[in-house]
Parts: C-alpha cells; structure tokens; sequence
C-alpha cells in the first residue's frame, strides 16, 4: 500500500464520522473569527438558541474595517464600527481563547496574529470565515476557507461537513536567485496553473526551494493558494517549523511541548506517497513577477511586456485579456517597466509581516519616493510586527523616504476601511487579488513582492529589483 | 432555508469567465450585520454608473444600459449562466446572499470556485456543474430566444431547455437531501452529537496540547 501524503494525515486524524457518498464530519482544531463574515453566524445561533461547543477555540480580532491612522479618534464610519462594535458584543457574550479588540497592542491581520502568538499549531484543522486561512497551511495544519453559514456550523458543532479534495504536490525545485521571494513563487505558480488550477485540491508545496523559504515566506506562498483556486495549501512541517512557535504564547510548554514536537516531526508526506497531480518548477526560472491584469494569473516577469489580446487563440481569454487590458488602462506589448504607478501599498496577510517589511526598507533606505506616487502606505500585519520594526527603525527608513508609516490591519488591500484607490488610480500592491474593484471602485492593482512595491515606489513606474 | 425541488426559470446569461466575489457583491456592502437586503447591489459596479453605498435605494440609480441584468429581456431571470470558474475570490457568503435575494435559484457554469460552490448550497441556490459544449449550447440558445427557460429538476438531477435537450448533473446525497427538504444542515450535524464528544476524548488524549487554555 502506498504511503500517506501529508493531507490525508492531517484529514484521517480529524473525520468524526463519514457518510456513504464521502461526505465526512470534520473536527476542527482552531476557529478564526474576524468581524466582516461572523456577525451574523453569532445571531444564527442566538436565534437557535445555540451555544458555542468549544469557545476555547475561538481567536477573534477586528482587521478589516479598522482605520490605519487617526486612532485616537475612533472609527469614524458608523457602518464600520457597528460590524467592529457587534464582534466586541459577540466575543463578551460567547467567548474566546484569545480577542484582541481594535486598539490592543497585539491586534492585526487574523493570518499574522494567529501564528505569531502560536494559536497556529502543526496537526491542527484551522477554519475562518476568510478565503487566506489558507495561510496557516505553512504549519503543516489542515486549513481553509469557510462561509459564514459554516461558520456557525462550526461554532455550533465543532465540525465541518466535508468531501476529501484530491491532492496534488507542487515541487519548486533549486533555489530563488537573489532579489527572488516567496510571492514570485506564487504569482509565477499561479501564472502557470491559472487561477482555476488547484480548484478541488489540496495543494502541498516542496521541493528544495520551499523547504529553502523562511516561515514568513511559506505563509506568503500557502496565502496565495486560494488564487490559485486551492482552498488549501500546505508545507510539511521541519526544524523552521518548530524553532518559529518554540515560546510563542499558546503554544504547548514543558512536557507537552517535548511530546508535540514528537507528533509534529511526523507530519510530512511518506516518502512512497502518491499524489493526483504533480507538478515540477525550476526556482532558477521564476523572475520578480507583476500582475498586468484584473486576476492573479494574469501575471508576466517585470522584464516582461504586457500580452497581446490578438495572439490569444481562445476567444474567452481574448475577451478577457481585452477587457483586463481596457480596465487597467495599459497598451498591448508595452513593457511592465513603462507602466507609471499613482500609490503603493505594503501590507495585507500576504506581506505584512517582519521579513516583508525587512525586504521593503532595504530598497527603500537612503531613497526617496518618486515625485508622481500620491501615497505610498505601509501596513505592519500587526501591533507585535509594527513593535518589532520600529525596535529595528524600518519605521524611520520609510518614513525618510517619503512612505507613510500606520497602524495594523487589512486596509488597502480590500479597501474596507478609509485606505483605497480613486478611480483609474494606479497601486503597485503586496497584497493577494487584482479584481476589478478591490482597492476602491475603478481602481487598477498590480501585484508583486515587498522588494519589488518599494523600488516601484522609488522609481515611480515598476523596475526590476534586482537592478535597482 | 427555502427548499428547492424544481424550477422552470428564465435565463440570464453573464457570459464571462472567472466572475469573482468582488464583482458579485463589493466589499462596501460586506459592512452589514444582516443577512438579507444585498439583492439591490448584486454586481453593483457593473450594473450602476455611480457608486453604491450600503442602505442606499437604488430605483432611480443610473443604470448601466449594457449590462445583462439591466436588459428588459432578462428581468425576472431566475437561472443565471455563467463561465469558468464563476465565483472565484473571497468566502463571503454575501455573495450567494445576495444571487439569492435578488432572485437566482439556480447557476449554471462549467466550473465553480469551491467556497463559493460550497457557500450556495447553504442558502438554497443549487450550482450545477455543466460541460464547456453544453454551456456554449446554451448560450447560443439563450441569446437566440426571447424569454428563454430551462427547467431544473433537483430530484431527478436533469436540465432540460425548451426544445427538449435534456442534461444531467451531479450532485453528492447530502447537499441534495438538505435542498429537496430545505434543511438546517447545524440541526442535522448534532443529531451526532455523542460521536463528535467521543471522537474529541479521543484527540484529546492523542494532543493533549490542542486542549488547552
């Protein structure tokens, strides 16, 4: 018989009961809660009259909607702050391992303070109410996205009704060439499977190049699995792993920290497992990569140039890179290094984190931003990476150079909150979605690293990295 | 949640590929506590020129005279038709919240997003998965007949049009069970209360870690 890939470990150990057709019920470990897809999960099971079964597995923070600058002020819109108000009641009145309300030192990004304060575990199911739960997948933990139906489902149950998704391993072999990170990766993988690529999969990264990715890279890479239709994104579990949540807040300590090591040191694919679909990558291939459309797979190497709608033989994706093409407001064939960009954002739970700020101030130290960027944002994921910037004095780097320097949350990466793009603005983005809309009605996303944001941010149009 | 057994409806037929979440319904209306009331703004930014805000009435917001759902033809539409990979993007349910509300029980594309196609079960809108040639055909029907219909019949899992094509589409037990009978899937789940208790002894003596705090 054949061995067990990472995934069906993670699965096998968490089915309560499985149903003739396969449909299972699943036990979940960690339940994520932010304020956007919960409120009203909570008044499903007020109305019911339900309880929560295990609220010591809830971790709950406001991201979306809370403003970036200005706190001493409040959130000044009402809409938005009876969503962070309504999360506040829900938590006091049905309760939560750990809550960090809008304005605790350690609130931020649901996907950076969970693993920071070690509520991500290896071996865990996690769900929230968030498509980038694929994120805690770099643990080694069984994670995804649910609806706010599911949500209560498994507030109220502690389980999930669901089918096994087949697998497929996606090996990125060799190492990244210098100037080259983890969102190059998945925007290059994206690129290459298209967005509807891992849809009914689990996806497992390796290779020498992902087991090469720090942890904060692995989270950057399982982040984007969901773009590239996976719900779940894993990396198997190594010494990084464990030396990341060694000391963290609620990860286990003394005796249970020695046997949970033990288990976790098991939780990788057997070496005789077979998978559905694999697919090999050659890190040495993968550039600094930018988004020149209106979907994460439309996506080319900055020494690229921006495609050609008549060389697309399928009519579907003609009209679709025609559309992308006028909405974006950009030339066929034009070099991505000609496009001119009006903001920058560095933040969201796909870069927000201390080594994607690391990366940005490094470009960015000594500069100044270029005199046609309107603004270019930084937005530490969370109270604990913004502390720790500062410690390093990143803040004072950015702010030398002309980047506003705020406080933690989601922004402009879905615009819920005031941060977003005019109309026909151009934003050179870390974050994970270049849909039409997503950083503001009519505004234009190009996706890319942290490096690769700051030395658009400094030239005032994209530039490779690795060259400026 | 309403049940749904059969459905002889018009079609509306949105003739892209990759429709996200972001487009079913923008993030300004993801402000609400409520679950109901998002019909107004599905495909706000496509459907209006201006821009919508949450709580806004939108009968005499300016239209966008293009856009499928704004065509005399289609209004009442009750089966949307779509492309690949149609609800791609974020897990909010706002999205099926709002195809719901404003009238669609039924969507018809050759692939779906899996959190979306999970999310639509929920709330009564059964997704069918159906071939790029039989998604073509009916596309081409579609915008050949004025006040085209197909029926979907969930019991027996066919689609038929109105010159009597007739396909068949897949649905696992469960999902079609909870539909047919409009259940709470919560109410279902802790009929199995005692073995979710004894498998959670179980892991609890395996990872005792996960137990605490």
């Amino acid at each position: 018989m054949a061995g067990k890939t990472l995934y069906d470990k993670l699965w096998d150990s968490h089915v309560v009961r499985q149903e003739a057709d396969g449909t299972c019920l699943l036990y979940i470990d960690r339940h994520l809660v932010h304020e956007v897809t919960s409120p009203q999960a909570f008044e499903g099971l007020r109305m019911a009259g339900r309880k929560p079964w295990r609220k010591e597995t809830v971790v709950a923070v406001p991201d979306h909607n809370t403003p970036t600058n200005n706190w001493d002020k409040g959130i000044e819109d009402p809409v938005s702050k009876l969503q962070v108000d309504t999360l506040d009641a829900n938590i006091k009145e049905f309760g939560a391992q750990i809550y960090f309300p809008f304005k605790h030192a350690n609130q931020g990004i649901i996907h950076v303070i969970a693993p920071e304060n070690g509520a991500t575990l290896p071996g865990m199911t996690v769900v929230c109410g968030d498509s980038h739960t694929a994120t805690h997948g770099a643990f080694g933990a069984l994670a995804h996205g649910i609806g706010t139906s599911e949500v209560e489902h498994v507030l109220a149950t502690q389980t999930l009704v669901q089918k096994k998704s087949k697998s497929m391993l996606i090996k990125v072999n060799g190492q990244l060439g210098a100037g080259v990170t983890a969102k190059d990766m998945a925007l290059a993988i994206i690129g290459r499977i298209g967005t509807a690529g891992g849809t009914g999969y689990c996806v497992e990264f390796g290779g020498t190049a992902v087991e090469g990715l720090s942890m904060e890279g692995r989270m950057t890479l399982c982040n984007l699995a969901i773009e590239g239709g996976a719900r779940a994104g894993l990396v198997a579990v190594d010494d990084k792993t464990i030396s990341y949540l060694e000391g963290r807040p609620a990860a286990p300590k003394g005796d249970e920290w020695t046997k949970a090591v033990a288990y976790w040191k098991t939780l990788k694919s057997d070496p005789d497992a077979v998978f559905d679909t694999v697919i090999e990558i050659d890190a040495a291939e993968i550039q600094p990569q930018v988004t020149w459309g209106t979907s994460p797979e439309q996506v080319t190497s900055v020494g690229g140039k921006v495609p050609n709608p008549a060389s697309e033989s399928d009519p579907i994706r003609r009209a679709s890179v025609e559309r992308a093409l006028k909405y974006m407001g950009i030339e066929a064939d034009m070099p991505i290094t000609d496009i001119k960009i009006d903001k920058v954002f560095i933040g969201s739970c796909t870069n927000s984190r201390i080594e994607d700020l690391r990366a940005a101030a490094a470009v960015a130290k000594g500069k100044k931003v270029a005199a046609n960027v309107k603004l270019a944002l930084v937005v530490p994921g969370s109270g604990i990476v913004k502390r720790q910037a500062e410690a390093e004095g990143l803040d004072k780097i950015f702010t030398e150079a002309g980047f506003e320097w705020r406080e933690p949350g989601c922004s402009m990466c879905l615009a819920m909150n005031a941060d977003r793009l005019s109309p026909g603005e151009r934003c050179a983005s870390t974050s994970n979605r270049n849909f039409e809309g997503r950083q503001g009605p009519g505004g234009r996303t190009h996706l890319v690293s942290p490096a690769m944001a700051a030395a658009a941010a400094i030239a005032g149009h994209f530039v490779d990295v690795r060259q400026a | 949640m309403k049940p749904f057994t059969r459905l002889n409806g018009l079609v509306c037929p949105l003739d892209r590929a990759n429709v996200d979440t972001d487009a079913i319904i923008p993030k300004q209306f993801l402000k609400s506590i409520k679950r109901s009331g998002f019909g107004p703004y599905l495909f706000d930014e496509w459907r209006y020129t201006n821009y919508g805000e949450p709580g806004m009435d939108c009968t005499n917001r300016p239209k966008n005279p293009d856009f499928v759902l704004n065509q005399a033809r289609y209004q009442g539409s009750e089966v949307l038709l779509a492309r690949d990979n149609f609800g791609c993007g974020s897990s909010r349910e706002h999205a099926p919240w709002a195809i719901e509300d404003y009238g669609f029980r039924v969507i018809i594309a050759p692939s779906f997003a899996d959190i979306f196609f999970a999310n639509t079960f929920k709330n009564g809108v059964l997704p069918i998965v159906a071939s790029a040639e039989v998604v073509d055909r009916l596309f081409k029907e579609c915008a050949e007949t004025e006040g085209y219909k197909l029926d979907v019949d969930l019991a027996a899992q066919t689609v038929t049009t109105p010159t009597g094509f007739s396909f068949s589409f897949d649905i696992t037990p469960h999902r079609k069970h909870c539909l047919l009978n409009g259940l709470d899937e919560i109410g279902l789940t802790l009929q199995h209360a005692d073995e979710i208790r004894a498998f959670e002894a179980k892991h609890k003596a395996a990872q005792p870690w996960l137990f605490a705090g």
